[in-house]
């Protein structure tokens, strides 16, 4: 049956038939059937990455297969989502490796991403921390890939969007903790060279993001918020929190039931951050104990946010540039303001070193910002794109809707290595996506004229 | 004494374990911590399954080769069971192809040996029991499509009216010793068989909604359940509409 599918940004929709599996032959079969086909977890990635005429939905396959309590090793297939999992291991003291700003996402979403936490200075992204993982290909067949283990073909999987096949079963290694809640520290930076400055200070923190203001000129271009963390000890916790420290407190979730006018989220976000700004917030710098749900994902406690952006849709934009790059973020950040389309606040975090083929971090400077869908803003974006490119960064493919193919072919260094992988496993196209074909990763006629793209 | 009988028997198995409600069943049955029999024809696809249930909710799952269509097989399969369970859910079912069926006898039979035959042979054993031990909850799944024969599935349709007719006289007949006999008309259910087609979502349930239902059906003792309370009063409808008015249509 075909349907309209869009995923968390709503932007594009598209025409797909989606089916789901449970066993291993039901896969089988529906691959062996269908050309365009991709695999989609749970539509968390924002634009058209999961998108393709032939949708293959993961979520059913979703069992764990083993967990090491003594080493901390998780094995599940590849359509359980890492809320799932959080619940499984928090109460037997472990965590998640990595984790993205929502936990939302299926395990395979995660590999093909490769996600990248608040962490990422530290731990790397997901790919770091595979031990192996299957992958049912073209021909039918599954490989077990690892950094080990038919390398190539496992670095173009991690942050390979799904075009090497169909993620199906994941191991990989988990953290040790003693407790549920994480020991943050809140810091207030007057602009953006401050809360560069400090996120070079607290660079030996294991977590840390930044809330940033992309609304404010002047003294205050780029005032923050930022956020560094440690996972709490059981002697830091209050007493309270010390008889079940492994144990969340329980609480409800809000739901957005329907599309509201875009401009309620962004009067809710201006108020939250001045309300964490100026309110109680008096002090240059506040330290707590909170439970890991609201320091990791803010927002997963607004189920369905996407649909504050309206009907429309939105797209998140999220870039990276290299260390000395700092002059063009901030040219960047003041095109942005100078617009006032994007949302209020955004994020902004700084990456650690990353080996990876295909994966969207590297050293430097990562901010990503919403902007709902108008008239003229992929005409804008575009514009961006090329500052971007300029100074040498790239766009996140995981939220991408709307990149011209030539600014992925220039932006990403292995970007014909990876489509070479590509091409060798799956060379009739059978898993592509309205991004792999928009991109041109996926061609429709030969392959990539490469000479016009390098 | 029966009451202590009762709880040491904290086990569910779970007739044609390889559906997706049967999975919302047993992890529903296992998050309240009793332990898991997964039975089906093929065991080594509930494999990552009986992992699932064990590493999620610390309980014990297990496995068995069940065939519904081989009744001789039936009696050794519960005798082999190495612990009796004090539920017994019934969740297998074909639906065939109704068109087929009509015209071809394998497939009109199999419709009629897995949805009817195959249920009693099994429930009957296990309703015996139950009956010696005065004490069990047999629940079967039957259909909507078995209150009123129609065109488009009435094979299908027959096979589950006789189930349900079934259901109803071994609640009567388990009132008298003691065990509990629900069943239920779970509607339209989003599956992998459903999926793709375009299903009205006021009567349509979730796989989990069902297990809730279950769960909270058999709790409370109850004797029929719709999964949708709608569905109750459809039915009510369509097993209303007079026979000279109900030939005519076309459903």
């Amino acid at each position: 049956m075909q349907k309209q599918l869009a995923n968390w940004g709503n932007y594009p929709a598209v025409t797909c038939d989606e089916q789901s599996f449970t066993q291993d032959d039901q896969l089988l079969s529906f691959v062996h059937q269908h050309d365009a086909v991709i695999a989609r977890g749970n539509g968390r990635c924002y634009g058209d990455a999961s998108l393709a005429v032939h949708s293959i939905s993961t979520l059913k396959y979703d069992k764990v297969l083993d967990f090491d309590t003594e080493n901390g090793f998780f094995e599940c297939q590849a359509g359980i989502t890492l809320d799932q999992i959080l619940d499984i291991i928090v109460p037997k003291g472990w965590f998640l490796p990595i984790t993205p700003g929502t936990k939302y996402i299926t395990v395979g979403g995660a590999v093909a991403s490769d996600v990248h936490g608040k962490n990422h200075h530290v731990d790397g992204s997901f790919s770091g921390h595979i031990v192996y993982m299957d992958v049912l290909t073209a021909d039918g067949k599954t490989i077990r890939c690892s950094p080990t283990e038919h390398t190539d073909f496992y670095w173009a999987t991690c942050g390979g969007m799904g075009l090497t096949g169909v993620i199906t079963v994941v191991k990989f290694d988990l953290k040790k903790i003693e407790t549920a809640y994480i020991k943050q520290k809140q810091l207030k930076a007057k602009n953006l060279d401050e809360v560069i400055r400090l996120f070079d200070e607290y660079k030996h923190y294991t977590y840390s993001m930044a809330w940033i203001d992309c609304l404010k000129t002047g003294d205050a271009f780029g005032r923050s918020i930022l956020i560094v963390g440690e996972h709490a000890k059981k002697e830091e916790l209050s007493p309270k929190q010390a008889e079940h420290p492994l144990e969340l407190p329980k609480k409800g979730k809000l739901t957005i039931p329907f599309n509201l006018p875009s401009f309620v989220l962004n009067t809710f976000t201006v108020k939250a951050f001045n309300w964490l700004y100026y309110g109680k917030n008096l002090k240059r710098e506040i330290n707590n104990i909170v439970p890991y749900e609201p320091f990791f994902y803010p927002l997963d406690a607004i189920l369905h946010w996407n649909r504050g952006y309206g009907k429309a849709g939105f797209v998140q934009y999220q870039f990276v540039l290299p260390m000395d790059q700092k002059e063009g973020l901030v040219t960047i950040l003041k095109r942005i303001n100078e617009k006032g389309w994007g949302s209020f606040l955004a994020v902004l975090k700084v990456f650690g070193q990353q080996e990876s083929l295909i994966s969207f971090p590297m050293e430097g400077y990562t901010l990503a910002l919403d902007f709902p869908v108008r008239k003229g803003l992929f005409q804008f974006l575009d514009e961006l794109d090329e500052l971007v490119l300029q100074h040498k960064g790239r766009l996140y493919l995981s939220k991408d809707a709307r990149m011209k193919q030539d600014i992925f072919w220039k932006s990403y260094p292995n970007a014909q290595r990876f489509a070479d992988i590509v091409h060798q496993y799956n060379s009739q196209r059978k898993f592509r996506s309205v991004q792999s074909d928009r991109l041109l990763i996926t061609p429709p006629e030969e392959r990539q004229p490469t000479a016009a793209n390098q | 004494m029966r009451q202590q009988h009762y709880t040491r028997m904290s086990t569910v198995l779970i007739l044609g374990a390889g559906s997706d409600i049967a999975v919302a069943i047993a992890r529903k049955y296992a998050q309240e911590k009793y332990n898991i029999q997964l039975a089906a024809r093929k065991t080594e696809p509930l494999v990552p399954l009986q992992q699932d249930l064990q590493i999620r909710y610390g309980i014990t799952a297990s496995v068995f080769a069940f065939d519904a269509l081989d009744t001789a097989s039936h009696e050794a399969f519960y005798a082999a069971l190495p612990e009796k369970p004090a539920i017994t859910i019934c969740v297998f079912g074909y639906l065939g192809v109704q068109e087929k069926a009509q015209s071809n006898w394998a497939e009109a039979s199999r419709i009629i040996a897995t949805n009817y035959t195959g249920a009693v042979s099994i429930l009957n054993i296990v309703a015996n029991d139950y009956a010696a031990r005065k004490a069990g909850t047999i629940v079967g799944i039957s259909s909507v499509a078995g209150e009123r024969g129609r065109q488009s599935n009435y094979i299908y349709g027959s096979a589950k009216a006789g189930f349900t007719a079934y259901l109803q006289g071994l609640r009567n007949r388990g009132f008298h010793s003691g065990v509990q006999v629900l069943s239920v008309q779970p509607g339209f259910v989003y599956t992998r068989m459903t999926e793709n087609l375009p299903l009205p979502p006021l009567l349509t349930a979730q796989p989990e909604q069902v297990a809730n239902a279950i769960f909270k059906a058999v709790k409370a003792g109850k004797n029929v359940i719709y999964v949708k309370w709608f569905w109750r009063y459809i039915m009510l409808l369509i097993k209303n509409v007079p026979e000279g008015i109900f030939k005519k249509l076309k459903m």
